[in-house]
């Protein structure tokens, strides 16, 4: 494979950053959930209830 | 009228303002977001993994047009992240919604590492192909004036005691520098530039299929991944203000 070096760098940096994004969002969302039903967990559940 | 997002909003009942209600947005985006993360997840990994080990090398360029299966999604979601900051901005700015405020700040840092990454995706294809990482081209000028009108945004918004006057100033910033998408677009066909024209356009493809498709399949992926990114982080914002209402209302009442 010809420029491997740029390609593997390429594909390197959108993992990373959609790594990156996701990941935080995911860990955001499980926080301000905690965070939520800890001070109000009637509201908390909100989010959940359709899901189940 | 108050909503329970804690914002004061116009009266009239809009339908726009329904979705302000945070519990109704908790569950209507508890149930797309899977429906956004499954694709997301299915349709990048197979256009980008089509893209590397099964679309053709390019005959002049060789394996770096494998590139373009990062490169091309995240610059149409560079600019499309931006009109969807800008909607918000305007639904900010005329409806005063709040959802739309926190949208746009949520939106902001997303668009801004989509940019990035097309912007140093494009370097290092550049770099082997053009023999520079980086020229003053109007196409590369543009997507890097866009990359700082998204962190001119994300700064903006932050900037000020009171959010409401943050939100609105980073409004402004949104609407005006929708003006830059049409010149990304049309960069190459008004300028003699180096970066190379349009190779899909509504009425076609001068690409062939082989590499059409992953590049189609990836740019989908990418999509949805944009698009959960962005609603996971608008779900944690509305709780997020949620708590910061419930313990003002706490320390408030003691």
């Amino acid at each position: 494979m010809t420029h491997l070096p740029y390609i593997a760098a390429s594909y390197a940096l959108a993992v990373l950053v959609l790594g990156w994004f996701s990941i935080g969002t995911w860990v955001r969302v499980g926080v301000a959930r905690k965070r939520l039903a800890a001070i109000d967990p009637r509201r908390a559940s909100l989010g959940e209830r359709v899901v189940r | 009228m108050s909503n329970a997002i804690g914002e004061a909003t116009p009266s009239g009942g809009s339908s726009l303002h329904r979705f302000a209600n945070p519990g109704r947005f908790l569950r209507l985006s508890g149930i797309v977001l899977p429906w956004l993360i499954g694709p997301a997840v299915v349709l990048t990994g197979v256009g980008l993994g089509w893209g590397l080990f099964f679309a053709p090398a390019d005959w002049q360029q060789g394996d770096a047009v494998r590139i373009m299966y990062v490169h091309v999604p995240s610059a149409w979601l560079a600019s499309s992240g931006y009109f969807g900051l800008a909607l918000a901005s305007l639904f900010s700015l005329v409806w005063r919604h709040p959802l739309a405020d926190l949208a746009a700040v949520e939106i902001g840092p997303v668009g801004a590492g989509f940019t990035a990454l097309c912007l140093a995706t494009g370097s290092l294809w550049g770099k082997p192909m053009w023999g520079a990482w980086w020229v003053w081209d109007a196409r590369l000028t543009s997507v890097l004036v866009l990359l700082f009108l998204y962190l001119g945004h994300i700064v903006l918004v932050r900037a000020f005691d009171d959010p409401v006057r943050g939100y609105r100033a980073g409004s402004i910033l949104a609407l005006v520098g929708v003006i830059n998408l049409p010149i990304i677009k049309f960069s190459v066909d008004w300028w003699n530039t180096l970066h190379q024209p349009a190779s899909i356009g509504l009425t076609g493809s001068s690409m062939a299929p082989e590499m059409l498709w992953p590049l189609l399949v990836s740019a989908l992926g990418f999509t949805f991944a944009f698009a959960a990114i962005v609603t996971g982080r608008l779900r944690a914002a509305v709780m997020e203000r949620r708590i910061r209402g419930l313990l003002m209302a706490k320390a408030g009442a003691r």
